[in-house]
């Protein structure tokens, strides 16, 4: 036993002594006097580095080489001090020096460097040296150095605003704006535009008449970069008046001929927001130059055409006909990935008219034959859409669907029933596919498409010969059932009980009976409402069950307006993408943007701390000869972050409950659609305690207004939103 | 604007990362893989980890996949991505000029010269410069001790001319500017024989060995009219404009100028040496190149012709679990074009046998590892037509999958699906090929005005002109017949 044990201790040690050496020898590389050895030990620390071993222990050693003419060398080891200057704020000073000896440099790749790094170097400390290399290199006479110092502004503001204002550098940053370079004309306006983003109440780049026509200037002369910074602000620019918008799209325009899609979309951006302002005939001569473009940023990279498709649906609501000619453009190809069908699809349906709606159908029919199956529901629920979205195709549209049908495959079968639901409910007209539809209810096993099909069956209980036989098949495993079905199998039930009141009579009290003593509220208040409704007056029961319903006009989702018209401003941006507001995803809460720098900071400062402890045990080390070598410093890389990270999160957590929370000004598409639900809950109790009829038949007006327009902006969302839809479509 | 940006290796782990403004935890990375995977193993479209930016816990994530490694962009605030996601496809470019080939090993390989490189396309979050010839400029893969003097001299970028593509002092001793119209055609044929997308998209690059800082003036077709705009103007071009030793005959120099039809550009994109101010006040196309290859411009517009290769395939099941495809390939261009390197992918079920081929042109042979026919002919002239018959014997894995479909899986990829059915992955017939001297659209160069006002060197422009197919000349299969 003790012999293995020892055996098991000299092989340890064994594997050991190479970590112990590495370090060493690193550390003798990197004080060797041949400038060979030096710069290669310096190039094995950064490697350590960057496979995520710790080796701020030879920070001093780095340090001694700063102060080199080579300058890839200059470059790592400065790369090393931004690395870990925050474990090592105090021996970062002993760098100040060389950088600001360096910032004056005769060759300006050293200047540049030099400046470039004194900002990366996030410690309070440098904040004083930086002032005076700044203030020098921004007056450089050579651009590269110029157009640096132009970025580390912002670095400058980002440690310390009070000091950049005071010093006078944003004034220096807005005289770059004309510089002769274009590089430096693009750092600056992006450089001027973080900070007005950062802090708006500084106004150090508002767009004014003077410099907007600087800016006009500039658009032509800087780089590609810059430009988007330049194209942006003048987006968020409010023109005067119809001549000053006119201008500016009048420059702007040129540029959706660059070979930048990032550019070309900044620039459609720019011309949007100066559309509205002006005359119809110039309007429509805009918009119309904004369709090429477009549609060549669909032949972009995947992911950069994901991001152009998800604003093309965002452009399409604002400007429906803008893309009007283009529906071939969309078509999916064989090796798209899934999420770029998927957008290509939304965009389609949306161009969807009279005109192109035969092309479309085939090649939707060409999709849902398809080997992906949800690429295959989708297509199959675009058909759905154009149906309903274009009265007079229904009729080829159904076609279609119904030759899906005799395929017999399972989630054709199931999507199909889902989709015939919706056309139903607008046309009348489908009688003859009722048979085929209802032929297949064994082959149902999703609950939507179980739900869809009840629904069916209820509203056209007089014209389906079995109607009640096959109510009677649901309601007899009525408990096994989905809430959604249930509900929607009580709405049935009742429909069938006053149109076919033979056929329903057996039924009717059962299915009341279970409902309402369901363990769901939703189904036992639903259950609840229909029997006092019967209860009360058979006559006006009819009428409200009855009762016509608002047609459906679209079930393609839209954008609440307000959000369309934020959105419209936020274009290739983030916001953009998600389609929701900015602030839901940033500047509140655990997870904002000051959250996360703070839980940066925190996980930084614990490593720091740690380091700490290592370096303190590596520098006794350094006298001892034979220094052991489970000293923190070489722990394993990945338990670091994951320690700092939660020690950051508990701390966040407790400055939040003091830091006041921001509140999202705007309620984005989410939130509202929890309003309608809320709502719905409201009433819907309201009205089955009230006996009160007109007041429950207003109830049901709303109710059914409120279904229209909730399921005309729900239905693309079906996992979030499918609740809402099915309560209220029960309640038809 | 972009925090950091991590370069990942298959298995999500961080190779290498450059963190710009410090304000993302470092144990944010750490969840990128795992979100994505959720995605990979659950098989739900609409979550937000299938898409190339998501946010989670307040991070945004904007990634590219390259090969077998991941870009990944961390960022906090309400970022332009299109900007970003363009960015990182540009990073990828650059270090594939670097790298030859972008891949784990190679980001290993080169860290040093990959941080600099960050360094230099990326300041504190803010795009640079993405140019490779820039950047070449000052950061090669060998270790050079630095010469202030000549780097001053020839970094165009440091001594702060507004050319920042074009170093000053480039000589050589033969002045020469090739041009080469590239016109790519997409094209989409249904299954029912409809053209459903015939587009060409051109190219024309330039590849400049001129001394100097030369001023070009190109002149297109006279008939070229360029649709963005709104208003359609065409180019005036006055004959007497092209100087003698600028103009270059062109392929279709009989071909009377007059009679053929306008060329409607749908978009036109220009490199960013194009004045795009000029252009849009007078049409005309000046410019000081960059030194070597660039794309001067590129295009976009749909084709009135015919598409250049049609493929028509017939598939029969016969008794006896065999498959026959009789291919016909037809070149509809005029007779004296040749096509070259012509090839033909014909998608065909899963571990078939015995293939037998029989073609009056050309070789097939049977692909087993991409489940296709290959045609391939070396030469094609316009207007000819040759026919391909192949017969393979299918498998019984297929035969199986076929009862249940009703051979219309057959010719066809099959999978099983979850729910056990089977479904149809719809490949398409698949085309490649080159034909020279040919632009399809009819583009033309006039004339190349070169002048550089201090050497004022003669100089020779050369064209030259190709069609091919696009990434996607594809023939969606007909639905087999059966005997």
């Amino acid at each position: 036993m003790s012999m293995s044990q020892q055996i098991e201790r000299r092989i340890r040690k064994a594997f050991q002594t190479p970590k112990k050496g590495e370090t060493f020898e690193l550390r003798n590389g990197l004080v060797s006097q041949y400038a060979r050895e030096r710069k290669d030990a310096i190039q094995r620390t950064i490697q350590a580095m960057t496979v995520g071993k710790d080796v701020s222990a030879l920070f001093p050693d780095i340090l001694k080489n700063i102060a080199t003419p080579d300058i890839e060398q200059k470059k790592l080891v400065y790369l090393y001090l931004m690395n870990y200057a925050k474990s090592h704020p105090e021996l970062c000073i002993l760098a100040v020096n060389t950088f600001v000896q360096d910032a004056s440099d005769p060759n300006p790749l050293v200047r540049a460097l030099a400046i470039r790094t004194m900002g990366c170097i996030r410690v309070d400390k440098m904040v004083d040296y930086m002032e005076i290399p700044l203030r020098l290199t921004l007056k450089d006479e050579n651009p590269y150095v110029r157009k640096t110092a132009a970025i580390c502004v912002t670095k400058l503001f980002d440690l310390n605003p009070q000091l950049c204002i005071e010093e006078g550098f944003l004034e220096s940053l807005q005289t770059l704006i004309e510089d002769s370079n274009p590089m430096v004309v693009a750092n600056a306006v992006s450089a001027l535009a973080e900070i007005q983003d950062r802090a708006p109440e500084i106004k150090c780049f508002v767009v004014d008449p003077h410099i907007l026509s600087k800016l006009l200037v500039a658009l032509n002369e800087c780089t590609e970069w810059g430009r988007i910074a330049i194209l942006t602000s003048l987006s968020d620019y409010k023109a005067s008046d119809i001549k000053d918008a006119e201008h500016i799209c009048e420059r702007v325009v040129p540029q959706l001929q660059h070979a930048n899609p990032s550019v070309v979309l900044a620039a459609i951006k720019a011309v949007i927001a100066h559309v509205e302002i002006q005359n119809s005939e110039a309007k429509a001569n805009l918009l119309r130059k904004l369709g090429p473009p477009l549609v060549t940023l669909v032949s972009s990279a995947p992911e950069v055409q994901y991001v152009a498709l998800r604003n093309i649906r965002i452009i399409l609501q604002k400007y429906p006909q803008i893309l009007n000619r283009e529906l071939r453009v969309f078509f999916c190809k064989y090796n798209d990935p899934p999420y770029l069908k998927m957008e290509k699809l939304e965009i389609m349906v949306r161009i969807a008219n009279e005109k192109n709606i035969d092309q479309l159908l085939s090649e939707l029919k060409e999709y849902s034959m398809e080997v992906d199956l949800d690429f295959v529901r989708r297509a199959i629920r675009a058909i759905g859409q154009c149906a309903i979205k274009i009265e007079s195709a229904v009729e080829k549209c159904v076609n279609v669907l119904m030759d899906l049908i005799y395929n017999k495959v399972n989630y054709v079968l199931q999507e199909v029933v889902i989709v015939m639901k919706d056309v139903l409910r607008k046309y009348k007209t489908f009688e003859s596919c009722l048979p085929v539809l209802c032929q297949n209810i064994d082959e149902l096993d999703e609950s939507e498409a179980r739900a869809a099909l009840v629904w069916i069956v209820g509203e056209y209980a007089d014209k389906i010969d079995n109607s009640g036989e096959i109510l009677q098949g649901f309601v007899s495993i009525f408990n096994e059932e989905a809430t959604q079905v249930q509900l929607q199998l009580i709405t049935a039930v009742v429909k069938l009980y006053i149109k076919k009141p033979e056929a329903g009579q057996n039924m009717i009290q059962g299915v009341l009976q279970t409902g309402t003593k369901s363990d769901n509220a939703d189904v036992r208040d639903r259950g609840y409402i229909y029997w006092r409704l019967l209860s009360s007056d058979t006559v006006i029961a009819k009428d409200i069950v009855l009762a016509e319903k608002p047609p459906i006009v679209s079930t393609i989702e839209d954008l609440p307006k307000s959000l369309l018209n934020e959105l419209i401003g936020e274009l290739s941006t983030l916001a953009s993408v998600y389609h929701r507001p900015a602030a839901t995803f940033m500047g509140h809460g655990k997870f904002g943007a000051d959250a996360v720098q703070k839980r940066a900071i925190e996980e930084q400062k614990q490593l720091a701390n740690e380091d700490e402890v290592g370096a303190g045990v590596n520098a006794e080390n350094l006298l001892d000869v034979d220094f052991s070598v489970d000293s923190p410093t070489v722990d394993s890389p990945a338990s670091n972050p994951v320690t700092a990270s939660k020690g950051g999160s508990a701390l966040d957590e407790l400055n939040d409950l003091f830091a006041p929370v921001q509140i999202p000004k705007i309620t984005g598409n989410a939130s509202s659609n929890q309003d309608i639900m809320n709502m719905f809950k409201n009433t819907a109790p309201t009205s089955s305690v009230s006996h009160n009829l007109s007041s429950t038949k207003d109830a049901f007006a709303e109710l059914n207004f409120d279904n229209s327009f909730s399921s005309h902006a729900n239905s693309g969302v079906p996992s979030k939103s499918s609740k809402t839809n099915e309560d209220l479509l029960g309640l038809f | 604007m972009v925090s950091a940006i991590y370069i990942l290796d298959s298995q999500y782990q961080t190779l290498l990362f450059r963190d710009y403004r410090g304000d993302i935890p470092r144990s944010a990375i750490e969840e990128f893989g795992p979100l994505i995977m959720r995605h990979e193993c659950g098989d739900d479209i609409d979550s937000p980890f299938s898409k190339p930016c998501f946010t989670y816990q307040g991070v945004n994530y904007l990634y590219v996949q390259h090969n077998n490694i991941y870009l990944v962009v961390l960022s906090v605030v309400n970022t332009n991505a299109l900007q970003v996601l363009f960015f990182l496809n540009e990073i990828v470019k650059v270090f594939t000029e670097y790298f030859t080939t972008l891949a784990e090993e190679s980001v290993r390989d080169n860290f040093v010269v990959i941080y600099e490189l960050l360094d230099e396309m990326m300041d504190f979050g803010h795009p640079q410069t993405t140019d490779y010839k820039v950047l070449q400029e000052y950061i090669t893969q060998d270790t050079y001790q630095l010469d202030i003097s000549t780097l001053e001299k020839t970094n165009s970028s440091l001594t702060g001319d507004k050319v920042s593509w074009r170093p000053h002092g480039i000589f050589y001793k033969k002045n020469e500017m090739f041009l080469d119209i590239i016109e790519s055609i997409n094209v989409l044929i249904g299954t029912d024989g409809h053209i459903l997308q015939n587009n060409i998209y051109g190219k024309v690059v330039g590849n400049c060995y001129l001394s100097g800082m030369p001023e070009l003036k190109l002149g297109l077709s006279d008939k070229l009219l360029v649709n963005s705009s709104g208003n359609i103007k065409p180019i005036n071009v006055s004959p007497t404009e092209s100087g003698s030793a600028d103009t270059m005959s062109t392929p279709n120099t009989n071909a009377p100028v007059s009679k053929r039809k306008p060329i409607e550009m749908e978009d036109v994109k220009f490199h960013p040496c194009v004045g795009l101010d000029q252009f849009n006040d007078d049409r005309s196309i000046s410019f000081i190149p960059p030194d070597g290859k660039f794309d001067l411009m590129t295009y976009r517009l749909k084709n009135k012709s015919k598409p250049l290769v049609w493929v028509n395939c017939d598939v029969e099941v016969k008794p006896r679990s065999r498959i026959l495809y009789k291919v016909t390939v037809k070149s509809q261009f005029k007779k004296r074009s040749t096509a070259t390197f012509i090839t033909i992918f014909i998608p065909v079920p899963q571990d078939c046998d015995s293939p037998k081929f029989k073609t009056s042109i050309g070789t097939v042979v049977y692909a087993p590892e991409t489940n296709c026919i290959v045609w391939k002919i070396k030469q094609f002239s316009g207007g000819k037509e040759f026919t391909m018959q192949a017969q393979l014997q299918l498998s019984s894995v297929t035969l199986n999958a076929q009862d249940e479909n009703n051979t219309d899986g057959i010719g066809e990829e099959t999978a099983i699906m979850s729910n056990g059915k089977v479904g149809r992955a719809h490949r398409p017939i698949s085309v490649s090929f080159e034909i020279p001297y040919l632009a399809t659209s009819g583009l033309q160069v006039r004339y190349l005005k070169i002048n550089e006002p201090d050497l004022k060197y003669p100089s020779l422009p050369w064209v030259r002109y190709l069609t091919k197919s696009g990434d996607e000349y594809s023939i969606r299969m007909k639905k087999p017949l059966s005997s």
